[in-house]
């Protein structure tokens, strides 16, 4: 979640006490190792071996894809932008199957959003809608959206904040929501969205899974009056949503009778400046596909349809382990086409690789920016040294032999 | 959690002074307070017949073992870190308003009850916390904003 307060005790370029982080961080902040890992179809090479083989893969590929990048700084992600252009590449991240769609229309000025310092600071009642910061962002609640004191809200969450979940199941942060948290079946929301809708405009909200009216009317009586409300969407919600349309009526709905914002649940750190990166160059936040200076957008130029397709016909996995994060049926087509792995980790992707380059991860043996997911930039800088490279480095030096 | 009655109908009921409380039900009053121990009831340890007893009553008061002085166990396994009960500490707060209070990293260390090492809670300075001293009150602040019920008191 870029958390900007973490302070370390290392020695001999060891990280050896990790203080304020959750879990998550201190795994991160303590994964550094001394040695890079280069190797070419598992058998360890040198670094200009990697590099020419990796660039001999891009140059003899028509179409090659490259996809990931949520791990990767900003100055990352224009190289590979322009790495893209270069060789007529396909060029996606995991937003495609995320959260794309609501960044998108974040970008395009569709959604009225605040920054998380905002929330620390304002907020009076947050929504966590098909989220659980608690387990995907674990400092969430306490960093920014429920627990912290912020300027306008001095006497604290007993008090002065409401927060509520609705989600599928009783997650850990609904257990902290208490009687605020909604239980909706699968598939429920965009159903819950409208009979909350006509609960805001004073109707009987009706459900076809009999959810009791009651509670659907005190939930809108929260709402409205909220002075400053934040809605953070998670995946549960825009994966049982077609199209986005019943939210931006709920949000139009709700800033008709008070004042709402929303922030997406980010999941990858810096997946949100890919898609401010990409908009910014093309007008599209992923799923592109460069053609000799012309850009072409569509859901075929996504991570998984491509696959399917067999359209492309080489891959850069930058960041990003498709192979098991993706359905088996579209992510054995990857065994097919050669490979580039740069990943600080070994992941199924990277033992698959024809070339992996094992790279020095960013807020700990590299530094650089990387965009919150209220599009705050957060710079970095490294803990420790290493001999790994970053797939910044890794990107220019694979241009230069291109 | 037990009370003084339950206890006390597990011990010997002989009034026999000889943990040096007036009686049997004292001692199950003082054993709650944890002023003592179940081993400072000769006849409940060393006569068999109160054997299983003798067990039982250890047995409830065996978690409090690693506990600290305010009762405060944090179950290092099923914490993750998230700083919840840091933030909203309420001696936390007053001792660091603008560090942990606004949900930042400490600024104040040493003047904390709680504070994230290594990605797990961690209770130090009981002298602050709201449950020690004499004019302690039963605080739940860290317990009720913890997902996992990873802070327990005893």
């Amino acid at each position: 979640m870029l958390c900007d307060d973490i302070e370390v005790e290392s020695e001999k370029n060891i990280v050896n006490k990790v203080y304020t982080a959750c879990r998550v961080g201190v795994a991160h902040m303590k994964e550094g190792r001394d040695s890079a890992v280069f190797r070419v179809d598992n058998k360890p090479v040198d670094e200009a071996t990697a590099i020419s083989e990796a660039a001999a893969i891009l140059k003899n590929a028509k179409n090659p894809l490259i996809f990931g990048l949520g791990t990767s700084t900003n100055e990352t992600q224009k190289l590979a932008i322009e790495l893209a252009k270069k060789t007529n590449a396909t060029l996606d991240d995991t937003s495609s199957f995320c959260l794309g769609r609501v960044v998108e229309a974040l970008l395009q000025n569709r959604f009225k959003t605040c920054t998380l310092d905002d929330v620390r600071n304002k907020a009076d009642v947050t929504i966590f809608w098909g989220a659980d910061p608690s387990d995907s962002h674990p400092r969430h609640l306490s960093k920014h959206s429920y627990f912290p004191r912020g300027t306008e809200k001095q006497r604290g969450w007993e008090e002065e904040r409401t927060a509520i979940a609705i989600d599928v199941r009783k997650s850990h942060t609904a257990k902290i929501c208490g009687n605020y948290f909604f239980q909706i079946p699968p598939g429920g929301d965009a159903e819950f969205i409208d009979a909350l809708i006509a609960a805001l405009s004073g109707k009987l909200p009706k459900t076809s899974y009999n959810f009791p009216p009651k509670r659907i009317l005190e939930l809108a009586n929260i709402l409205k009056g909220a002075k400053f409300g934040v809605v953070f969407v998670g995946l549960g919600l825009i994966y049982s949503l077609e199209n986005l349309e019943p939210l931006l009526r709920l949000m139009d709905t709700l800033n008709e009778k008070a004042n709402f914002h929303l922030i997406p649940m980010v999941g990858h750190y810096n997946m949100r400046g890919f898609n401010e990166n990409l908009f910014e160059e093309t007008g599209y936040v992923n799923s592109v596909k460069f053609e000799d200076g012309s850009v072409k957008h569509g859901p075929e130029y996504s991570i998984v349809e491509s696959l399917k397709a067999k359209t492309v016909d080489a891959a850069l996995i930058i960041g990003s382990d498709p192979l098991s994060s993706l359905p088996r049926s579209v992510a054995k087509n990857l065994l097919e086409i050669p490979v580039i792995s740069l990943d600080p980790c070994e992941t199924l992707t990277s033992r698959n690789a024809k070339v992996y380059i094992n790279t020095a991860i960013s807020g700990v043996e590299s530094g650089g920016s990387a965009t919150r997911m209220d599009g705050i930039k957060v710079d970095f800088k490294p803990v420790v040294e290493t001999n790994r490279l970053s797939d910044e480095a890794v990107l220019k030096k694979i241009m230069e032999a291109l | 959690m037990t009370n003084a009655m339950e206890l006390y109908q597990m011990l010997p009921k002989t009034n026999c002074k000889k943990c040096g409380k007036a009686s049997c039900m004292a001692f199950a009053v003082a054993l709650m307070a944890r002023e003592l121990t179940p081993e400072d009831c000769p006849p409940l340890k060393e006569e068999p017949k109160y054997k299983e007893n003798y067990e039982k009553i250890s047995g409830i008061f065996k978690p409090s073992e690693g506990a600290t002085e305010t009762g405060l166990i944090v179950h290092e396994d099923l914490c993750f870190g998230c700083g919840n009960c840091v933030v909203a500490c309420p001696p936390n707060v007053a001792n660091d308003p603008y560090g942990v209070g606004s949900g930042n990293a400490p600024r104040n260390a040493h003047k904390l009850v709680l504070i994230v090492e290594d990605g797990v809670v961690k209770a130090q300075n009981l002298g602050e916390c709201r449950r020690f001293g004499k004019n302690k009150i039963l605080c739940n602040g860290c317990i009720v904003t913890c997902p996992v019920e990873a802070i327990e008191f005893v």
